[in-house]
């Protein structure tokens, strides 16, 4: 995909963040729509291509009244989000569409309207793992985690250490979920959930939404600060966490970051602003190590040393993070939406000139990934 | 109230050899006849060179303790806290499982432990395989 092709003209999360009881699961999406679109100064008739997750885009398009020439229903958890970024891009570019619309929500917390996600018990998940008490994500994502810390040589503190830095860029901000500081201490006495991983080393259960207007850049000069998509990645591994090719690293990572970098062309140095989707305190590890900023032995002592927090060289999680400012269950949209603000200078803890964002996301249990990264230079 | 039990496996035409092995107390595994690739899960195929000439053989049950979380949280059919593990066997293919006749602590569960299989009967039809620390072998 050629670079700065599409923007980014709308951008919105639903209007409550956190526990949302009067809104059904489709009511949040239409709020983060209606919120994006208003946001873009747009009208619903504008929209012609519509992409969502988890629900379906007819369920989207006809609870909106859109009628849409393009349409696209990948859902690989969430990052899926990101995946529709690229995959808009490339419609626009290729003329299916002029102005795309894509919703994520979720009823995460309280759980009204939510669609089921079920596994079967003759799926290769439910006859190879489901047997041995996976549960939740809390269970599943953290399998891999003993293994990478003994192959780089990373320590339970500075794993810890990724929770309290991002409690300090949530305190920052109004609309984050938990903003109380927390101490390396705090995080290593908490709550046990799944050994080695205590409770604030696991993501937020909340209530939201949010959603993107994309469009071409041609376009987006009528629009105020668009924001460009400079460069996109995506790829899926396996739907078992078991049967990852390595636990030292996710391919689907280091397939979808170093994608969007090529197709940027730009280096690691360039980059002012990282969100690693961070269901659980080992991702932004694996980020940093398979999008190429370091080697993976070396992003425990680069978290500890406090170069991502607040004032650090390379700003990561600024809105906090699923960790501290919202996890809905698929939170690949709030990285995007602080990718956007920030490249728009107007988040909450404003990076100061940033000028290129990467944001990066997972799906599933390092099933799937896509990466995008922004720009607000034309 | 009847206690609540773990999830039962439903096999498929695909991967009932492998139930039926672990139902005759046998770990089976699948090996490319073009390419030699040993692989899990079960297919008809390789998933390595995509040729459908693939042999069904019995493993040695042997592996070593490749990563685990012990569960602190409520499932069917566990008492917690409980070790749900990533096997890795002899014969290369990784597989989860948990780990019995050994405490469930990070002092136990020491990574690239050994391990053999066992196998647990949750009815008639399903036995499924776990690991236990591997006897000392004789000098």
């Amino acid at each position: 995909m050629r670079k700065n092709q599409v923007a980014v003209v709308g951008a919105a999360e639903t209007t409550k963040l956190g526990v949302i009881p009067d809104m059904s699961q489709m009511q949040l999406h239409a709020d983060a729509a209606l919120n994006a679109i208003e946001d873009a100064g747009l009208k619903i008739s504008d929209i012609d291509g519509v992409a969502t997750a988890v629900e379906t885009p007819q369920q989207i398009a006809h609870y909106l009244g859109i009628t849409p020439t393009w349409v696209d229903g990948t859902s690989v958890g969430g990052c899926s989000f990101m995946l529709h970024v690229r995959h808009a891009a490339a419609a626009i570019e290729a003329g299916l569409c002029k102005t795309v619309l894509i919703t994520h929500a979720e009823s995460g917390k309280s759980n009204i309207g939510r669609t089921p996600r079920m596994i079967g018990p003759d799926s290769f998940n439910g006859q190879f793992e489901l047997p041995y008490g996976v549960t939740t994500p809390a269970s599943m994502f953290p399998i891999p985690v003993l293994r990478y810390m003994k192959t780089h040589g990373i320590t339970h503190k500075q794993i810890a250490m990724v929770a309290v830095v991002q409690r300090e860029w949530a305190a920052k901000n109004p609309r984050a979920t938990m903003k109380t500081p927390i101490t390396v201490e705090d995080v290593l006495n908490s709550r046990m959930i799944a050994y080695p991983f205590r409770i604030l080393q696991c993501c937020l259960v909340t209530d939201g939404g949010g959603a993107l207007i994309l469009t071409s850049a041609e376009r987006a000069r009528d629009f105020k600060k668009p924001v460009y998509i400079l460069g996109t990645g995506e790829s899926v591994e396996t739907p078992m966490v078991s049967q990852m090719e390595t636990f030292d690293s996710s391919r689907a990572f280091r397939t979808a970051g170093p994608l969007a970098f090529r197709e940027a062309g730009i280096a690691h140095k360039d980059v002012d602003h990282v969100m690693i989707y961070d269901a659980f305190a080992h991702l932004p590890l694996y980020g940093l190590g398979d999008l190429g900023f370091m080697p993976h032995s070396e992003t425990g002592k680069f978290i500890a040393d406090g170069h991502t927090r607040p004032g650090g060289k390379l700003p990561v999680n600024t809105n906090g993070g699923g960790l501290s400012y919202m996890h809905s269950g698929m939170y690949g949209m709030y990285a995007l939406q602080e990718s956007v603000r920030q490249m728009r200078g107007i988040a909450p803890a404003q990076v100061k000139d940033a000028k290129i964002s990467v944001c990066h996301g997972v799906g599933g249990m390092f099933a799937a990934s896509g990466t995008i990264i922004f720009t607000n230079q034309a | 109230m009847a206690e609540a039990k773990r999830a039962r496996p439903v096999p498929t035409p695909e991967t009932q050899h492998y139930w039926d092995g672990a139902k005759a107390g046998e770990l089976r595994l699948q090996k490319c006849d073009a390419c030699a690739k040993t692989y899990f899960p079960p297919r008809p195929f390789c998933p390595g060179c995509g040729s459908r000439k693939v042999s069904v053989f019995r493993a040695s049950g042997k592996g070593k303790l490749y990563s685990y979380v012990i569960s602190h949280r409520p499932a069917p059919g566990f008492t917690p806290p409980y070790c749900i593990a990533v096997v890795e066997l002899d014969e290369g293919p990784r597989l989860m499982s948990n780990i019995v006749e050994c405490e469930q602590t990070p002092e136990a569960l020491q990574l690239d432990m050994k391990l053999e299989v066992t196998f647990e009967k949750l009815d008639d039809d399903i036995s499924l395989p776990l690991f236990k620390p591997a006897r000392r072998s004789a000098p």
